[in-house]
């Protein structure tokens, strides 16, 4: 049997649970513990149920067992308040964070964009964003690196069901980690994210819309090929992002319209923003995972600081 | 109608400096803000709406780019009033709790602190940094005829959870008829603490927003949203003086002069007009089918630009059920059905 990294998942909401759908699937990934707060969460019995050693009592609870069970990647799926010392807790102990909540303290990673950058500067933390991120930036990014964009847009649109309570209640955090992105990863001078929560039965498939305003009079072609390249990449890990409409050009106006069907792993396939989140921390985990196990990357401990 | 409203006290809120901005596609001047609001300040009108049309982080490709900031709009007006209160609105997911500091900073002193009829749990905590800032926090439940009374009485519940001291039937596509509003008012009054008030806020799209607000207040409201001479989206809100002048009959009172709100609504608001905000056949199909007003001017931009009628992308919306904040999807719904009629 070849080798696996072996992996901790905190948090064990929709992300969570979903994310160790996606990690049992990887050939370089071994999901092996899930960490909860709440002993009777369905989340947890869950992630028994699927083979994984569980924990109640958040981080703490995993931390004795981390070098007896070598643990080398964690994935952080709780909330921006305590991720910092969930990430410095594991650091500590050598153990790589992908971080899912907005906190964004490391480098922030959107796979087909910059994850090569991250795991050659053997990052300790990398930050996925959000899902909004994660489905819109690529395409800012298609953009901006054929011509200067000034400002972009991203409006999000996500079915009720698909969005557990801790999204719900941070959503601030989800428009200013997301927004700062599309500036830093997606190349805009100026990014801004909305986010809609519909609540329509049956339940619509998370769609998106980036616009992005150009400094110049849009390279209509130029532009397509590459929003058109840039879909192919991400639909290597997320197969259900389609194109529904444009790119179209208006002026210096250029809008693309997505849809993102997920896989229908935890939740029914609308769900299309819990997977390309999962689906895109899952292959920067992995992309590591490769190094780590060629022996070109070595975690490193970080030096204890005060809590 | 009998007198048995004779004597209820009811608050008038005045939203034609914020759903207004909608009908003038955010075009309106700082100047033209501050004539408005000490007009209406100086008729009594006790609360006055200003800001883009969807509220604090508005100013966006999705909804229109204002011709100023809210910090703009809000520090020219606010110093002004004599005794008005100035709210905002702030859409989360949209807004942000640094925006709505913002305008607390410029002299705002109310918000209403929107989500959609069954999402109400994404505004904990911008209704707690209302209140912790001491602002008048409203609970305003949007496109309220997407969610059944007893749905919508928890909905309530939960803001008044969060802090909220006045929960909002919010009639967004003017949808509504007097029973759908009495009921709904009903169900929030039976779960609702005493003192936390109920409002309703109409649209204007079948003729019944001043209906609805007496059929509201009958129900227990006391808080009624309307813009003078109707400027709002779609078909425009509740027309105020029309309002008041049926408050005056009824004898409810209301504190505005009713003369006043008249002169405003014939000498400032009507010339300020692009189109005449009424009852025409794009705004009446979005109250027959139950759309967002401020889809209006959207659908007929896209309805020009890929030849696709207006009331068919309205109506196509509707069917697949979008909501507030989804303009985006305006201009997507076009081009497919563009598409599927070989127009694109």
């Amino acid at each position: 049997m070849t080798q696996k990294i072996k992996c901790a998942l905190i948090g064990s909401g929709n992300i969570g649970t979903d994310l160790i759908y996606k990690i049992q699937r990887s050939p370089v990934l071994e999901p092996v513990w899930m960490v909860g707060i709440d002993p009777t969460s369905e989340g947890l019995e869950r992630a028994r149920a699927m083979g994984l050693k569980t924990t109640a009592d958040g981080v703490d609870g995993l931390l004795p067992h981390v070098e007896a069970d070598g643990i080398q990647i964690a994935f952080d799926a709780t909330s921006a308040y305590v991720h910092a010392e969930n990430s410095r807790k594991l650091n500590e102990l050598g153990v790589l964070m992908i971080d899912l909540t907005p906190a964004a303290i490391g480098p922030l990673c959107v796979p087909p964009v910059n994850l090569r950058e991250q795991a050659e500067r053997a990052e300790m933390n990398v930050n996925m964003i959000s899902c909004a991120g994660q489905a819109t930036i690529p395409i800012v990014h298609a953009v901006s690196r054929i011509q200067g964009v000034g400002y972009a847009e991203i409006v999000a649109s996500l079915a009720s069901k698909s969005i557990g309570p801790g999204t719900r209640a941070n959503l601030d955090e989800f428009t200013y980690t997301t927004s700062n992105a599309i500036e830093k990863v997606g190349g805009a001078r100026k990014g801004k994210a909305l986010a809609i929560i519909n609540p329509a039965e049956p339940p619509m498939m998370m769609r998106n819309t980036i616009q992005c305003l150009c400094d110049e009079e849009p390279d209509q072609a130029r532009i397509t090929e590459s929003v058109l390249a840039m879909m192919a990449e991400v639909q290597k890990y997320v197969p259900g992002y389609q194109l529904v409409n444009g790119p179209l050009f208006d002026g210096k106006r250029v809008a693309v319209f997505l849809q993102v069907a997920g896989l229908g792993d935890y939740l029914p396939t609308y769900a299309g923003n819990l997977d390309i989140m999962t689906a895109a921390a899952c292959r920067t985990a992995e992309m590591f995972a490769h190094d780590m196990l060629a022996g070109k990357l070595q975690l490193k401990p970080t030096a204890p600081t005060a809590a | 109608m009998s007198t048995h409203l004779k004597g209820r006290k009811v608050l008038l809120h005045d939203m034609c400096l914020r759903d207004g901005m909608h009908a003038k596609r955010e075009q309106i001047s700082v100047e033209q803000m501050v004539k408005v609001a000490t007009a209406l300040d100086d008729a009594g009108v006790p609360l006055i709406q200003v800001t883009h049309g969807a509220g604090m982080g508005g100013n966006s490709l999705q909804h229109g780019f204002a011709l100023a900031s809210n910090e703009e709009y809000l520090r020219a007006v606010c110093p002004l009033m004599k005794q008005a209160k100035v709210s905002v609105l702030l859409i989360p997911g949209l807004g942000t709790m640094r925006e709505l500091h913002s305008a607390y900073d410029c002299g705002a002193r109310s918000v209403h602190v929107a989500t959609h009829c069954t999402e109400a749990d994404t505004s904990p905590q911008h209704i707690a940094y209302a209140r912790k800032l001491g602002m008048d926090t409203t609970g305003f439940l949007m496109m309220a005829h997407l969610n059944d009374p007893d749905g919508l009485a928890q909905q309530g519940k939960l803001m008044e959870s969060y802090g909220a001291q006045t929960i909002y039937v919010t009639d967004s596509a003017g949808f509504m008829l007097p029973d759908d509003v009495k009921a709904r008012v009903q169900a929030l009054r039976s779960v609702l603490k005493p003192e936390t008030e109920i409002g309703f806020h109409g649209h204007h799209n079948m003729g019944l927003g001043v209906w609805n607000s007496i059929a509201a207040i009958e129900a227990g409201a006391s808080r009624i949203d309307g813009s003078v001479a109707g400027l709002g989206a779609g078909a425009g809100n509740t027309p105020l003086e029309a309002f008041l002048a049926v408050c005056d009959r009824l004898g409810i009172e209301t504190g505005v002069d009713l003369f006043k709100l008249m002169d405003v609504a014939e000498d400032v608001i009507v010339p300020m007009m692009d189109h005449i905000v009424r009852v025409d056949r794009d705004s009446l199909t979005l109250g027959f089918a139950g759309v967002y007003s401020t889809f209006l001017l959207h659908a007929k931009r896209a309805a020009a630009r890929f030849g696709v009628p207006a009331r068919d992308i309205l109506v196509e919306l509707g069917r697949k059920k979008m909501i507030g904040g989804q303009e985006d999807m305006i201009e997507d719904t076009a081009m497919t059905m563009a598409k599927a009629r070989g127009l694109l």
